[in-house]
């Protein structure tokens, strides 16, 4: 599935800082729940990691020894050790590890570049990681939690199935 | 027969137990075992409390420390082993007769297994390890037909663990230096058959490109599916030609044949994919668990859901089945 320009095209319009200031406050939540991220980085928790959704307007770099995300505009991407390109939905379900690397990688669904080394030390730590962002996002919204936690698992299983349909 | 399944990491460890794995085998994380990928494999605490996990639910583990020792440095091994005993190991995956031979001498009643790695392929190799080091099991090489497993079954003094599902080396493990000549790094002493730290892609135009140190391993048009740039699963330009030297990019799928294997003499049947995401295991256990449990009627379309999981998004019942070119 890839994110629908409806969806998609307003984030041209939103304030990179605001973007920004949103996704680093998911990364940190998400960071506090799962400490040992990066633990099996070893060596590559220096590198850079670039995650390009194809469908949408912005990139985001992943730097582990600084435990920092930053948004960048398509047209401005920054430089990388590593870079995985391919949608939205299919970086997600990579990142919980719902989707298995190689197979979105053999269906030619997913581009990566750059350093493999690197790149497969991150893929590893997040296979590792269980990563459950319904569950991990949904501790953000205070009261409204179960509510949250609810509605981001049922948006979930609906496009990650049809996702994982493509080769299961 | 037996269940035998792959784990990379501890998250992927529990799923292959809780699909139904019989055994799980597992390394530790360094150059002890020929899975020896960057963020990959276990510390002792983690393979601690995979065991205990495993014992919890009846499955066994099966530590693979399967590279050959390098003069010198000879510890590493032997501590793999010391502490994979320690730590309660069902099992070890031994292909270094010199590790054998620290594996026998000092712990007698360690049930040892012969790796896949150590290349024994005939009666005479099987039943020396056997009756040197009491090795309890082989894992045949992937080289054989199943007549040839069937016949090595009434000659040898061990049990029979076969590869049926999985990345497909179509070469003498333990014996192959395709990758140490691209690379200087081999699975044999290093643990990493094709190391990513040597494999680039790129795209050029519409084409992916694949390159494995200073070879060009395969380039794949638009639409086509990719594999891992190996050297045994290269296209290359060979006299007129340009084509699949050795293999074409696919894994082995040999479940058509089970009943067949477990008439030859099979005890154990090994899933490939310690590199794999938790997801594959996941969805590779479970449906091989089923698989084993359905008439052979019911078991391709069973099987079939995995074929888009696999290398090139095919599979072959490689050298199993002699149609080899």
């Amino acid at each position: 599935m890839t994110v629908p320009p409806a969806m998609a095209v307003p984030l041209r319009l939103i304030p990179i800082p605001a973007i920004e200031r949103a996704t680093r406050l998911v990364f940190s939540h998400v960071m506090t729940r799962h400490p040992g991220l990066f633990d099996r980085l070893g060596e590559h928790a220096g590198k850079r990691y670039g995650f390009f959704p194809s469908d949408l307007p912005v990139g985001f770099l992943v730097e582990p020894a600084k435990n920092r995300i930053s948004v960048h505009r398509k047209a401005d991407l920054p430089a990388t050790d590593a870079a995985v390109t391919g949608g939205f939905v299919l970086l997600l379900g990579l990142l919980e590890g719902r989707l298995d690397g190689d197979a979105v990688f053999f269906s030619r669904d997913l581009t990566v570049t750059g350093d493999m080394e690197a790149m497969l030390a991150l893929r590893n730590a997040l296979d590792d990681c269980n990563i459950d962002l319904p569950s991990d996002v949904g501790s953000l919204a205070g009261p409204f939690a179960p509510l949250v936690r609810r509605a981001a698992a049922e948006i979930r299983s609906r496009v990650l199935p049809k996702e994982a349909g493509q080769w299961n | 027969m037996e269940l035998i399944c792959p784990a990379g990491t501890p998250a992927a460890f529990r799923e292959a137990v809780d699909a139904g794995a019989d055994a799980v085998y597992c390394g530790f994380r360094d150059e002890t075992n020929a899975r020896n990928f960057p963020g990959l494999n276990f510390s002792r605490d983690e393979l601690k409390a995979a065991i205990a996990y495993a014992r919890q639910h009846g499955t066994m583990t099966f530590v693979a420390i399967n590279t050959f020792m390098r003069a010198g440095r000879e510890k590493l091994w032997h501590e793999a082993v010391d502490d994979a005993v320690r730590l309660g190991a069902d099992a070890v995956i031994l292909a270094d007769f010199g590790l054998m031979a620290y594996t026998a001498e000092r712990y007698p009643d360690q049930r040892l297994h012969v790796s896949v790695q150590a290349s024994a392929a005939n009666a005479d190799a099987v039943n020396f390890l056997v009756e040197t080091f009491r090795a309890k099991r082989v894992v045949l090489p992937r080289i054989l037909t199943i007549p040839d497993i069937a016949r090595l079954a009434r000659q040898i003094r061990c049990e029979i663990e076969v590869f049926v599902f999985g990345g497909l080396c179509v070469m003498a493990e333990g014996r192959c230096s395709l990758s140490s000549y691209a690379t200087g790094k081999s699975p044999n002493m290093n643990g990493v058959c094709s190391p990513a730290s040597h494999v680039r892609y790129r795209e050029d135009g519409r084409e992916l490109v694949s390159e494995l140190g200073d070879y060009t391993i395969n380039r794949f048009p638009a639409g086509e599916a990719a594999g891992y740039p190996t050297l045994c699963k290269g296209r290359f330009n060979v006299a007129d030609e340009r084509g699949y030297a050795f293999e074409d990019p696919v894994s082995l799928d040999v479940m058509d044949h089970v009943d067949l294997l477990r008439e030859a003499g099979v005890s154990a049947l090994k899933i490939e994919g310690r590199q794999r995401g938790k997801a594959y295991v996941a969805e590779v256990v479970s449906v091989m668990r089923r698989a084993l449990a359905a008439n052979a009627a019911d078991r391709p379309a069973l099987i079939s859901r995995l074929r888009l999981l696999s290398e090139g998004q095919r599979t072959t019942s490689g050298a199993y089945e002699k149609r080899w070119r």
